[in-house]
C-alpha cells in the first residue's frame, strides 16, 4: 500500500460479518427474512401479471402456462411464494405493533418472533390444504 | 451500499498467527483467540492463538488479556480502565457479541474464547477501533440540556414522574457496543446515527427540563439518520448494561408521528 501506513487510510475495516464474525439472532434472521421474502414477492408478483398475461391470450396460452404451474417446480415455486407472502403479512403486522410503540422489550420480540414464523407455516398449510381440498 | 465482506488490506492473514502454548502443568486451560493488527508494518490482521492456564487467571476475559500482557506478550493492545462496567473502554466482540472484556466472565464461553475489535470500525492497532466518528455523531444530537427560559435560582425541578421517563436511557455509558452490533450501522454509519447516539437524542427529548424538543426532532427528520433503524434488536440483545435502545428509536419515531398529526 503507497499510502501512509499509519493514517486513517491504512486502517483495516475490523471483521463484522454474520454468522462469521457476529451471532445471529432470532430477531436479525427474521429482519433479513423480512427484506429477502419482500424482494421474492417483487418476483411473485411478475409471476401474476404473467399469469394474467396467459389469461388473456386464450385458452391454449392459458394451458400451456398451467402445465407448468400444475408441474412439481410449479407448485414448489407457489408453496415458497405462498409462504413468503404469509410470512412478510405476519412479520409486517409484527413491525405495525412496534411501530405503535408495543412490544419492543427483547423478550416480547422473540415471542412475537416465534407466533409470526409459526403464524406463517399455519396459514400457508391452511392455503394448501383447502386449495388441494376444494 | 451494504458490504458483505472485508476489504484487500481488512482481511485476516491465517497463516501469520502465533500460537503462545499454556506453562507446563496447567491443568485448567482455556484458549483465547485475539485479533491482532500492527499499524507499524501494516501488515495484514492476524490471530493469536494464547493457551491460558485458568487456575492462575482472574474470572473475567479482562483478566485474561491483562495477563496475556503482563506475561506472554506486552504487545497486545487494548483499551480498560474502570474493570467495573461502567467507563466502557474495553468494549469488544468476544465470542460474536459485542460487550465489556471486564464483565464477561471466561466461563460464560463454551469452549474457545475469540476476540476481535468493535465490529466494523477502522483498527487502531490490535484491539482499539477508532470511534472518531461515533463521538462525533452523538455531539451532532447536542447531547445537553438546552433551555430558553432564565436559570432558575436552584436546581431545575423535575417530578417524579418526569425523572422516572429517563430510567433505561441516563445509565448509558456510550461504549458503543450497541451501535456496532447493528447491521444497519455498519452498511451506513455514515450517516444514520445509530442505537447509541439515538438513544442519547431520545434521552434529552423526553427530559421534562429540556425545551428543545421542536429542534430536536427537525434535525433528525431525515432519511437516514433516524430511519435506517430497521428493528433488528441486535442492539438490545448486546447492552452490556441491559438497555434497549431500540425501543427508544421506536419512542423517537413516535414522536415524529405524534407532532404532525
Amino acid at each position: 500500500m503507497s499510502s501512509p501506513k499509519s493514517g486513517p487510510q491504512a486502517r483495516p475495516l475490523s471483521p463484522f460479518m454474520l454468522g462469521q464474525y457476529y451471532r445471529f439472532q432470532l430477531t436479525s434472521v427474521l429482519s433479513f427474512a423480512h427484506r429477502i421474502t419482500g424482494l421474492g414477492l417483487t418476483l411473485g408478483t411478475l409471476l401474476i401479471a404473467g399469469w394474467l398475461i396467459a389469461l388473456a391470450s386464450g385458452p391454449e396460452r392459458y394451458a400451456a402456462f398451467a402445465t407448468h404451474l400444475t408441474a412439481w417446480y410449479g407448485q414448489v415455486l407457489l408453496f415458497a411464494w405462498s409462504w413468503a407472502f404469509m410470512y412478510h403479512l405476519c412479520n409486517g403486522i409484527r413491525h405495525l405493533v412496534w411501530d405503535a410503540g408495543h412490544a419492543l422489550e427483547l423478550d416480547a420480540a422473540y415471542r412475537s418472533g416465534y407466533i409470526a414464523v409459526a403464524a406463517s407455516f399455519v396459514i400457508t398449510a391452511a392455503i394448501w390444504v383447502a386449495a388441494y381440498l376444494v | 451500499m451494504a458490504q458483505f465482506s472485508l476489504p484487500q488490506n481488512s482481511k485476516i492473514d491465517k497463516s501469520a498467527g502465533k500460537h503462545f502454548p499454556a506453562p507446563s502443568g496447567a491443568r485448567n486451560v482455556q484458549t483465547f483467540k485475539v485479533y491482532r493488527y500492527d499499524p507499524d508494518t501494516g501488515a495484514n490482521p492476524r490471530v493469536d492463538v494464547y493457551d491460558i492456564d485458568m487456575d492462575a487467571c482472574g474470572p473475567m476475559v479482562l483478566d485474561a488479556l491483562i495477563k496475556i500482557k503482563n506475561e506472554t506478550d506486552a504487545t497486545l493492545t487494548f483499551r480498560r480502565s474502570c474493570r467495573e462496567g461502567i467507563c466502557g473502554s474495553c468494549a469488544m466482540n468476544i465470542d460474536g457479541g459485542n460487550t465489556l472484556a471486564c464483565t464477561k466472565p471466561c466461563s460464560e464461553v463454551k469452549g474457545d474464547v475469540s476476540i476481535y475489535p468493535l465490529p466494523h470500525l477502522p483498527v487502531v492497532k490490535d484491539l482499539v477501533p477508532d470511534l472518531t466518528h461515533f463521538y462525533a455523531q452523538l455531539a451532532s444530537i447536542e447531547p445537553w440540556l438546552k433551555s430558553d427560559t432564565a436559570a432558575p435560582t436552584r436546581e431545575r425541578l423535575q417530578s417524579e414522574e418526569d425523572r422516572a421517563k429517563l430510567d433505561g436511557l441516563y445509565e448509558c455509558i456510550l461504549c458503543a457496543c450497541c451501535s456496532t452490533s447493528c447491521p444497519s450501522y455498519w452498511w451506513n454509519g455514515d450517516r444514520y446515527l445509530g442505537p447509541a447516539v439515538l438513544m442519547q437524542a431520545y434521552r434529552w427529548l423526553v427530559d421534562s427540563r429540556d425545551e428543545a424538543t421542536g429542534e430536536r426532532l427537525d434535525a433528525l427528520e431525515d432519511p437516514f439518520k433516524l430511519y435506517r433503524c430497521h428493528t433488528i434488536m441486535n442492539c438490545a440483545k448486546t447492552c452490556p448494561k441491559g438497555l434497549n435502545p431500540a425501543k427508544a428509536i421506536a419512542e423517537v419515531k413516535k414522536l415524529m408521528v405524534e407532532r404532525t398529526v
